[in-house]
This record gives structure tokens, C-alpha cells and sequence, in this order.
């Protein structure tokens, strides 16, 4: 563990200088993600710039839903507009840690959440994304938990949160503002990125660049939504795998649909292929068993988690037959 | 102002690597000035920056009721209340809590008077060895305030966050529903 300065920012223009003029510096929020890295020295920041108690709202504005980067956890997952008008991402957020973390986490630490392979976590190991160019024991080593899409031959982890699988689904976009002043509106797709041959690369955000918000489009129809998880414990785990789906249905036609999954890509990950075998076909059990076997096309397994694939086709077939079970 | 012991174990900087440190001596010029409501009793800390909220409690006020199980966020042994909000104090610095008020295990009883979790666990056995206890009160005292469990299987989970070796957790669930039922 190393030593850090700290500073409470008083405003956001301040965080962002602040943590643009050090290299070695990082903002801290709920601390949840931070302070376990720190403790296991992965993370060796010279300073930390505090954000939490920025105001931490959440507002709609013609139907869009607006998170501020400071709501926690456990204040998005209860509000009224969020279980009303996107269950999946009440439940997916529910889904996740424990409520006394839910109670600190924050909307942008979840985003920027890293990764739970191991061998991350343990500076005894070689890790690329820890350390660029070391090698991935993971690739050969045990794999159990890491991805099957998304990967590379530098990284295989898995991206561990659900919150952002049901922010995937519902199509949100992340808005940041720049050192240099300048706002960006970051489609979820956009925000993080594959590992590819920089796997330490994990988000579009340059160095300073904070997240002042997530806004969630209006999607009527996403009030028939929802999220499973399946994990190696009932509660208080990380997915195995896990489906964020909502669908939209006119009679006995699927007219409208999304799907993502957890615990299978090295990002969050949409499948296009599902929800285009879904949109136009009919809400039967038929339907969702062919969307879930396009959903895991192009998987590519490693020696511990083959199982991974026909779990994740069971899930999203159990989460499309509970939407469509709802009224 | 209070001082740390020098009698005390100061987990959090015996582990500190002293190579790594950018700065060898851990001079005064580190610390910073920490104010912290804790049971209602006003503390000025001279703090490091990185020292936690758990170890505060227990290595610089004393208040070692919160316990240490895991430090990593994943056993609910360290949980308190931090502006009447339930949080684990491992993975909270001190110094992101300037100004707030906490309230640990110490805090609960009033006028010699136990709180109604504290009885409800005594009276249904929910502990064995009394480890995770401090935690799971607390975390149980958090739960009523937040109003989102009715049944038990809602009880359990979110409970979830506090782990308990010995397994009381059925004792623990009666508890909470019997406190529950008389404050509904
Ligand atoms: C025991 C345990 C179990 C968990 N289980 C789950 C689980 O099952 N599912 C799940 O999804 N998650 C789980 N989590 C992870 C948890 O959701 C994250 O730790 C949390 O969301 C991070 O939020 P935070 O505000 O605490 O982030 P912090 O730790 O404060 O920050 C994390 C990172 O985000 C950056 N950051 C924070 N805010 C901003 C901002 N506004 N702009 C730019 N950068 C920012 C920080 O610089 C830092 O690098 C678990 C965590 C623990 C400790
Ligand atoms: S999978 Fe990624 S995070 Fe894990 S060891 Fe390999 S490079 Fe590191
Ligand atoms: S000691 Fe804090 S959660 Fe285990
Ligand atoms: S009573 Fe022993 S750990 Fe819970």
C-alpha cells in the first residue's frame, strides 16, 4: 500500500483540474472499488481527489432519466422511476454486492469498476492490464470466471458489473466533461472499450475526464424488463453469467427487443444478433431459444468456463419467458 | 485532540511498506485535520489521509467494538452507521467522512438500556462466537431504517452482506423480525 495526498474537490471543475494536472492522480467516489485495490497495491495513486459529496440527483426531463455520476447505488435502485420504468436496472443493481456497499457505490464507480480476475488482484502475477506487456496467465490458467466474448490474446476478463449490463440494454449514454472544458455524450457501447492489444485501456475517458452523468433514454416499453443473475452462491456474488432483457410485444408478435449479458464479454455486452431474431418473431418459448443460440454465436471458450454457454443460453431464455409472462 | 496510543497495534501502517512510502518519515506534515461525530461524542483527528474508518475507530478512538473480519468490503464484520446509512468501514476512509455522524455498536445503547436489536439477538441466539455480532446489528439496525424487506426470504438477502461463521443466521432472522413486527 502506498501513501496518497488527499482533497475534498469543491466543485467539479476542481476535481477535474485537480486530477488533470497529475498523472498519478484519481478522483474517489464511494471508495468501494478503490480502497480494495489499494489495500492489494494494485492501485498506487500519488493523490485522490474526492467527489463524493457532490450533489447526486436524479431527474427526467422529457421522459429521458438523468443519474448523476454521485447517486449511489442503493438511491437509483429504489427510486420510483427507476422501478417503474426500467425494472432491469432496478433489479440489476440489486443484484449486485451487498446493501452496505450499495449504500456507498456510486453511479460512475460502477462504471468504472475493474476487473475480478485473479491474477489482477495478486501483484505476485504477471498481468497485462496491471502491468502492460507482462503476460495473462489467465489464458492458460485457471479461467473459470472470464470471458468468452470480447477477448483477446493479451486479456480474457470478464467485466464485472450489472449495473452496466442493464445501462448496455436500455441504450444510456455517459456524459463527461474534459480537462479542456469540452462535454461529451458517450454512447454505453462507446464507453468501454475491448482489450484488444492495450487491455490497461479499459474506458474511452482520457486522464481527468470526469462522468457527470448517465441519462437513460425514454423507452416506454422497457417497464417490461428485467435482469438475472446466476451466481455460485444466492446472494452476494459475482455473476456467472447473467441477462438483462426487455421486450416490446403488439399481440402475439415481438416487436421490439433488447438483450445483454453479464459475466461473458470483456465489456458489457449487447447482443444485436438476439434482438434481431426476436424482433418480428413470435413470443413463444421457439422464439427465445433461437434468440438465445444467435446470442452465443462466435463464442469462444477457454479450458474452465465451456460451461458458460449453456448457461448463458438458459438465462436469457428464462429471462425472455419472465418478461413475457408479464403484463 | 486525540492522539493514538502508543501501546496500540496500528494495523494499517505496520503493513505500510516503509520503501514504498514516498516520503520515509511519517512526519506531521502528512496528516490532515479529521473531525468526526462518533456516537454522538465530537473527535479532532490528526490523521494520516489513507487511514480507514474501521481503523480509526478501533486504533485511534478506541471503539474496538467494530471488528475487522475481512478489510476487503466482503464480511460485514466492520458495518456501522454513517449518517444513519449502513456502509463497511473498511473500505471508507476517514477522511472522505469530515463532518458526518457515525454511529458503531458502542453508540446503540441508551441510559444503561440496551437497544431492541441488542436484546432481540441475545434473546434468539442470533450469534455463537459473537465475531460478525457488532456488524450484523448494526447492519440489522440499517435494514429497519431503510424499510425494503418485508418477508424473510427479502430479510435474508439483504442481510447478505453480513457473514457469519458459526451460521446463527437463523436466530439472526428471528431477531430482525421480531424487532420489524414491534416498530411496523
Ligand atoms: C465485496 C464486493 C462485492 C461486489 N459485488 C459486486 C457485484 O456482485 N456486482 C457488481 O456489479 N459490483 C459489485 N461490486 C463492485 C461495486 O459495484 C463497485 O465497487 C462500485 O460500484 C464502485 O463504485 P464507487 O463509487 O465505490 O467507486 P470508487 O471505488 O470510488 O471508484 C472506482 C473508480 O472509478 C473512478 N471514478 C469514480 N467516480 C468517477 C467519476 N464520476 N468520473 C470518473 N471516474 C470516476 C475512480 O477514479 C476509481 O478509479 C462489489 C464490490 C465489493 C467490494
Ligand atoms: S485476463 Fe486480463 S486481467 Fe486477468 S491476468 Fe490476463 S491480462 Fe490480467
Ligand atoms: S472487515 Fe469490512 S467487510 Fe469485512
Ligand atoms: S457468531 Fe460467530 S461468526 Fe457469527
Amino acid at each position: 500500500m502506498k501513501h496518497f495526498t488527499y482533497e475534498r474537490a469543491s466543485d467539479r471543475t476542481d476535481a477535474i483540474t485537480q486530477v488533470a494536472a497529475n498523472p498519478q492522480a484519481k478522483f474517489i467516489a464511494g471508495g468501494t472499488n478503490f480502497m480494495d485495490m489499494w489495500k492489494e497495491g494494485v492501485e498506487t495513486p500519488e493523490r485522490l481527489i474526492d467527489i463524493r459529496k457532490f450533489p447526486g440527483e436524479i431527474t427526467v426531463t422529457d421522459g429521458t432519466l438523468r443519474l448523476d455520476a454521485t447517486t449511489t447505488n442503493s438511491q437509483v435502485a429504489y427510486h420510483s422511476q427507476v422501478r417503474d420504468r426500467y425494472p432491469v436496472l432496478s433489479e440489476a443493481i440489486l443484484a449486485g454486492a451487498s446493501p452496505q456497499l450499495r449504500n456507498m457505490a456510486t453511479t460512475g464507480g460502477n462504471l468504472m469498476q475493474r476487473n475480478r480476475c485473479s491474477y489482477f488482484h495478486d501483484v505476485s502475477y504477471p498481468c497485462n492490464k496491471r502491468v502492460p506487456n507482462s503476460g495473462c496467465p489467465a489464458i492458460e490458467g485457471i479461467n473459470r470466471m472470464h470471458a468468452i466474448f470480447g477477448t483477446s490474446d493479451r486479456c480474457i476478463a470478464a467485466h464485472p458489473s450489472d449495473m452496466c449490463v442493464a445501462l448496455a440494454a436500455l441504450g444510456a449514454v455517459v456524459q463527461t466533461r474534459k480537462p479542456d472544458g469540452e462535454t461529451r455524450n458517450i454512447a454505453f457501447k462507446d464507453f468501454h472499450l475491448l482489450p484488444g492489444d492495450t487491455p490497461h485501456i479499459e474506458t474511452a475517458l482520457e486522464h481527468g475526464e470526469l462522468i457527470e452523468a448517465v441519462e437513460i433514454p425514454p423507452l416506454p416499453w422497457a417497464k417490461r424488463s428485467h435482469y438475472l443473475k446466476v451466481r455460485d452462491r444466492h446472494s452476494y456474488a459475482y455473476a456467472l453469467v447473467s441477462a438483462a432483457v426487455a421486450l416490446e410485444i403488439e399481440g402475439d408478435k415481438i416487436v421490439n427487443a433488447r438483450v445483454a449479458m453479464g459475466g461473458v464479454g470483456t465489456k458489457p455486452w449487447r447482443s444485436p444478433e438476439a434482438e434481431n431474431a426476436l424482433i418480428g418473431a413470435k413470443n413463444n418459448e421457439e422464439s427465445f431459444i433461437a434468440a438465445a443460440s444467435a446470442a452465443l454465436e462466435g463464442a469462444k471458450p477457454y479450458q474452465y468456463n465451456v460451461f458458460k454457454i449453456e448457461l448463458a443460453q438458459s438465462t436469457l431464455v428464462q429471462a425472455l419467458l419472465t418478461v413475457n409472462s408479464e403484463q | 485532540m486525540s492522539t493514538p496510543d502508543s501501546n496500540r497495534h496500528f494495523s494499517i501502517l505496520d503493513q505500510m511498506p516503509i520503501a514504498e512510502a514516498p516520503n520515509a518519515s511519517l512526519g506531521s506534515d502528512r496528516t490532515i485535520a479529521v473531525k468526526l461525530k462518533v456516537n454522538e461524542t465530537e473527535h479532532e483527528l490528526q490523521l494520516e489521509p489513507c487511514v480507514t474508518l474501521l481503523d480509526t475507530l478501533r486504533e485511534y478512538l478506541g471503539l474496538t467494538g467494530t471488528k475487522k473480519g475481512c478489510d476487503h468490503g466482503q464480511c460485514g464484520a466492520c458495518t456501522v452507521l454513517v449518517e444513519g446509512e449502513r456502509v463497511v468501514s473498511c473500505l471508507s476512509l476517514a477522511a472522505a467522512h469530515q463532518g458526518e455522524e457515525i454511529t458503531t455498536i458502542e453508540g446503540l445503547a441508551k441510559d444503561n438500556k440496551l437497544h431492541p436489536m441488542q436484546s432481540a439477538f441475545i434473546k434468539h441466539d442470533g450469534f455463537q462466537c459473537g465475531y460478525c455480532t457488532p456488524g450484523q446489528i448494526m447492519s440489522a439496525v440499517g435494514l429497519i431504517a431503510e424499510g425494503q424487506a418485508q418477508t424473510d426470504g427479502e430479510i435474508k438477502e439483504l442481510m447478505s452482506g453480513n457473514i457469519c461463521r458459526c451460521g446463527a443466521y437463523l436466530g439472526i432472522l428471528s431477531a430482525i423480525k421480531e424487532v420489524k413486527e414491534v416498530t411496523a
